[in-house]
């Protein structure tokens, strides 16, 4: 029943917030159940390895992603391809040889390609680049409940085309709920079924954006999960700590407290 | 060193009496941990342990994290990358290093409130009160240099903002605003020396930190009361103080530790809550963000600088008995110095003979009320610069200056307080003779 009703209290403040933002034209987000949220969330590795398939398959055409390193597929916590897979996906990509004058396949010592238009962000950083809840008055307390937002601000920008557009000197817009302002200069890129999963997973639209925002997530912020592993170690270690602390405090301090009353 | 009579160390071994004629360090380290302290200390009082651990953590993981930085505005956001993905627990110490300077100064807010509240600012606490103010101003400026580094968009943008308030000052403002960045705007030059300050001011930092505790050690430490230790004899001084080792060491332990449960909690399971996600854009000086927003510690400060827009009447009057010399912009300015300065002259504004709180009835309630102004001026600073916020950020300025300027001045004439202890002793004994509190 509480759990019902904090859901209830969850939602009617995300709605409010949400109308609030829509009165102002501005974007609106939907909050995704993320398997990667809170203290005890994880990654999930199939749909990591599914985000990495549309990724290639759709994003990359435009997109690059330069700050991550192609052999961080095979790390723990991430992905985690298994190495000849890594070696025979960085082959995919070619690199300028300065030494052999030519371009050569990449390997997994190398980074991800930068994307092949300029006018397309990077999306190395993009998860942790953009928030998702701002509200309520600018509090930053929907963040403090939802996380900060940044891969359902992806989905909701994969599924927030409404399929209106207009031309503006020369460039065509088009119109997406999530957006600020209103019209992005990407095309639709996902329309559902537009990747074949190889575990079968649905190929709907919101899976494929849902899969491919976590795996941005992931290239964000690799370690994630170690970190997430480190805030608990230190959390019980130093509630340990302060529990002995405290217990020592409190004998050091009873005879100087008691004394009085003792007498 | 300290003012107040207890036992000094004495050198029994001939080594120790060899090094004592030479360096007497053991003795100054003996005399400074087992500094009589006032028994009746509240948990206010642990902050000055977690600022002080704050200082080590920040130097040490700084350090670890400058042998991985690159500052060069082409290199200085990929080394980052590189840190927070390649460095072994690289990710971890970036984190801890972000996230402290955000501990750092939530401790250092609670505990100038303190010294605010119980009055720890009045005589004979002001140097120690001037230092702590300098202590405040080293890390706002180490703060703001360290947010440069990365080189994100809101890096950029705040520091061509920030600098851009000293281009405020009339006549030589542009000026110096070139000289500080080393250039017309925010370049290579910029990060350069951003970079070198950054990395000189935490050593500034700990040599007043020196000089803060020096000039508190011979005052003594105020407490909840503002009642002195009696000083008439040791026994006397027995009956008010306990040795700092053990137990104020102990006891500020405990504190530390919670805290520090909460702080790995935010680094663990939420490290990017109190950043801003432009600062992970690469900055681009032809892109200017939809609002330049400051850490969350100087909010409070960039709402008052923000408050004092052009259509306000002390800023036109301002303007036109200056005949245009002081503009909005310069006005705002020297309205946040303002806002820290008055702070720092507390112990000159504030007439009242008693000197805690506690005791006084009608002071309690405007200190009070100064925090909720300072949490509101923390709210606005957030705030886009539009109505109703730009009245609120006055409405808000004008009570954080007119509680020094006015509030405390006229207040210790007017207020009746209660009586406070006659000594520490009766205050302690009051709180533990019974079982029941």
């Amino acid at each position: 029943m509480l759990k019902k009703l904090s859901i209830a209290a969850v939602a009617a403040l995300s709605l409010s917030a949400g109308g609030a933002l829509a009165a102002g034209g501005e974007s609106h987000i939907h909050d995704v159940d993320f398997s990667f949220e809170g203290p005890f969330g994880k990654f999930d590795q199939m749909q990591l390895q599914r985000g990495l398939q549309v990724y290639t398959e759709v994003c990359s055409a435009c997109h690059g992603m330069r700050y991550v390193p192609l052999r961080t597929l095979a790390d723990e916590g991430g992905p985690q391809l298994p190495e000849d897979q890594v070696i025979a996906y960085a082959a995919q990509f070619d690199i300028y040889d300065a030494e052999k004058d030519e371009d050569v396949p990449r390997t997994p010592a190398n980074f991800f390609p930068m994307g092949g238009d300029p006018a397309a962000p990077d999306l190395s950083l993009m998860a942790k680049a953009r928030a998702g809840f701002h509200g309520p008055m600018g509090s930053g307390m929907n963040q403090l409940f939802k996380g900060m937002g940044g891969p359902e601000y992806i989905a909701s920008i994969l599924t927030g085309y409404t399929g209106e557009e207009k031309e503006e000197a020369g460039t065509t817009f088009y119109a997406n709920t999530a957006f600020p302002g209103g019209w992005i200069a990407m095309a639709p890129p996902l329309y559902g079924e537009d990747v074949e999963y190889a575990d079968g997973h649905s190929t709907e639209l919101h899976h494929e954006a849902e899969d491919v925002s976590a795996f941005l997530m992931w290239a964000a912020e690799p370690h994630m999960m170690a970190r997430k592993k480190a805030g608990f170690v230190g959390v019980l270690m130093l509630t340990l700590l302060a529990s002995l602390l405290f217990l020592t405090n409190k004998k050091l301090w009873a005879p100087i407290k008691g004394k009085k009353f003792e007498g | 060193m300290s003012g107040i009579p207890h036992d000094h160390y004495e050198p029994k071994t001939n080594a120790e009496k060899w090094l004592d004629s030479r360096l007497p360090i053991v003795g100054l380290l003996y005399n400074t941990i087992m500094i009589p302290t006032p028994k009746n200390l509240n948990w206010w009082w642990i902050w000055g342990i977690v600022l002080a651990f704050c200082l080590v953590l920040q130097i040490v993981t700084g350090v670890v994290l400058a042998m991985h930085y690159t500052p060069h505005v082409d290199l200085a956001f990929a080394s980052i990358e590189h840190i927070m993905r390649d460095v072994n627990g690289g990710h971890m110490i970036r984190y801890i290093h972000m996230n402290g300077a955000s501990l750092f100064f939530f401790a250092v807010y609670i505990h100038i409130f303190r010294g605010l509240f119980y009055g720890s600012y009045k005589a004979p606490r002001e140097i120690t009160w001037i230092v702590g103010m300098l202590i405040y101003l080293a890390m706002m400026a180490t703060g703001f240099l360290g947010y440069v580094l990365p080189w994100g968009q809101m890096s950029f943008w705040g520091a061509t903002v920030i600098t851009g308030l000293f281009g405020a000052i009339p006549f030589i403002g542009e000026p110096l605003q070139a000289w500080l960045l080393g250039g017309p705007a925010v370049d290579n030059a910029t990060l350069n020396r951003f970079f070198s300050l950054h990395y000189l001011l935490p050593f500034v930092i700990a040599a007043l930190v020196v000089v803060h505790i020096w000039a508190f050690h011979t005052t003594g430490n105020n407490n909840p009361t503002g009642v002195e230790v009696r000083r008439g004899s040791k026994d006397e001084v027995k009956k008010d103080t306990l040795p700092f080792w053990p137990y104020f060491v102990i006891k500020d332990l405990v504190g530390l530790a919670i805290v520090l449960v909460l702080f790995f909690a935010v680094v663990g399971f939420m490290p990017n809550y109190f950043g801003h996600p432009d600062n992970y854009i690469e900055a681009n000086a032809l892109a200017t963000p939809a609002h330049i927003v400051p850490e969350w510690y100087y909010l409070p400060f960039y709402a008052i600088l923000r408050a004092f827009t052009s259509e306000v009447w002390v800023v036109m009057f301002a303007s036109w008995i200056t005949g245009g010399i002081i503009t909005a912009k310069f006005f705002g300015v020297l309205a946040m110095f303002g806002a820290i300065l008055v702070m720092a002259l507390v112990p000159w504004l504030d007439t009242s003979r008693v000197r805690s709180g506690r005791y006084r009835p009608m002071f309690r309630w405007w200190f009070y009320l100064l925090v909720v102004d300072f949490i509101v001026l923390m709210w606005l600073g957030a705030m886009p610069a539009e109505e109703p916020y730009a009245t609120y950020s006055l409405i808000a300025s004008a009570y954080w200056f007119a509680y020094f300027l006015v509030i405390l001045p006229v207040l210790g004439l007017i207020e009746k307080p209660t009586t406070p202890p006659a000594t520490i002793e009766e205050d302690f004994d009051a709180h533990y003779s019974k079982p029941a509190e």
